[in-house]
């Protein structure tokens, strides 16, 4: 757990996000119908799904770790992992309303994609209130983990397995072809993957100081 | 040579007229003020990351004192 501490990965991913701006604005993109210039949305509405699926796989990870070893430092990182996913969470959806309003038609269209987004906010909302309501450390800490071990698989299925299975306008769902394949062309990875790596990275930098800023509150109250 | 190069615009002429494509923006590009929203994005990102990093830094000292 010593990179965390560390500061070259947060150079890369600063550099990585900063490229995908500046090349995700002007390099030419795929002159598409109906979407049109707001293709370019890929380079920051996706990555921020990206970065919210990076933490809650790492939350899960700590999950998991918890019930092993039963640390406290274990639970806190899951936590504030799952509050960093959230963030990203509303970031993605809010960026996928706006873009929606103008490809779509509406903000909120009750696409299945949308309305499994909001479920699986919700799921995870629930995990935060119900982590809250528990007093005790350990109880709440052991449930907590698995709960969130549970959250996460059906969060997956509710956004990338259910919308594919029914009518949807998302790219990529229901029979629409994605900006994958031939849409997502060799000029638009330039911009893609490096957006998705460096937002990841941004949001784990963002995991790790709430997690360290957690830290320091859990031992100064042990103390006392 | 002169009918093959009569051939050949009127040809240009129906690519032209059949080449549709979805219009993309041009006014913001051509006029490259494009540059402007870059710039500003750029800013609005740098400023961001330093204000991460700075946070970083703080915590970094706090840790230590401990």
């Amino acid at each position: 757990m010593k990179f965390i501490y560390q500061t070259w990965w947060k150079v890369i991913a600063v550099l990585l996000v900063l490229s995908s701006v500046i090349t995700g604005l002007l390099v030419a993109v795929p002159k598409k119908y109906i979407v049109n210039e707001t293709i370019r949305n890929l380079y920051f509405h996706v990555p921020m799904w990206m970065g919210m699926l990076t933490v809650m796989v790492i939350s899960v990870y700590f999950s998991i770790r918890y019930l092993r070893h039963n640390r406290e430092e274990d639970d806190l990182a899951a936590v504030e992992c799952v509050n960093t996913g959230l963030f990203f969470y509303v970031l993605g959806l809010v960026t996928g309303m706006i873009w929606a309003k103008y490809t779509w038609g509406e903000y909120w269209s009750s696409d299945p994609k949308q309305n499994s987004a909001a479920i699986g906010f919700l799921l995870y909302a629930a995990y935060l209130v119900m982590r809250n309501a528990i007093d005790e450390e350990q109880k709440r800490a052991k449930i907590s983990a698995v709960y969130n071990i549970f959250a996460f698989p059906i969060m997956v299925v509710l956004l990338f397995v259910l919308p594919r299975l029914t009518d949807s306008l998302h790219p990529g769902n229901g029979g629409n072809p994605g900006f994958g394949g031939s849409d997502l062309d060799d000029t638009m990875r330039i911009s893609f993957y490096p957006a998705m790596l460096g937002w990841s990275f941004i949001a784990l930098w963002i995991a790790t100081l709430r997690y360290r800023i957690r830290l320091i509150e859990y031992k100064k109250n042990e103390l006392n | 040579m002169k009918q093959f190069s009569i051939l050949l615009l009127l040809l240009l002429g129906y690519t032209t007229a059949f080449a549709q494509s979805p219009e993309m923006d041009t006014a913001l590009r051509s006029s490259g003020k494009i540059y402007v929203v870059v710039v500003v994005i750029a800013i609005i990102f740098i400023g961001l990351a330093f204000y991460l990093f700075s946070i970083d830094r703080r915590l970094k000292k706090i840790e230590k004192d401990k």
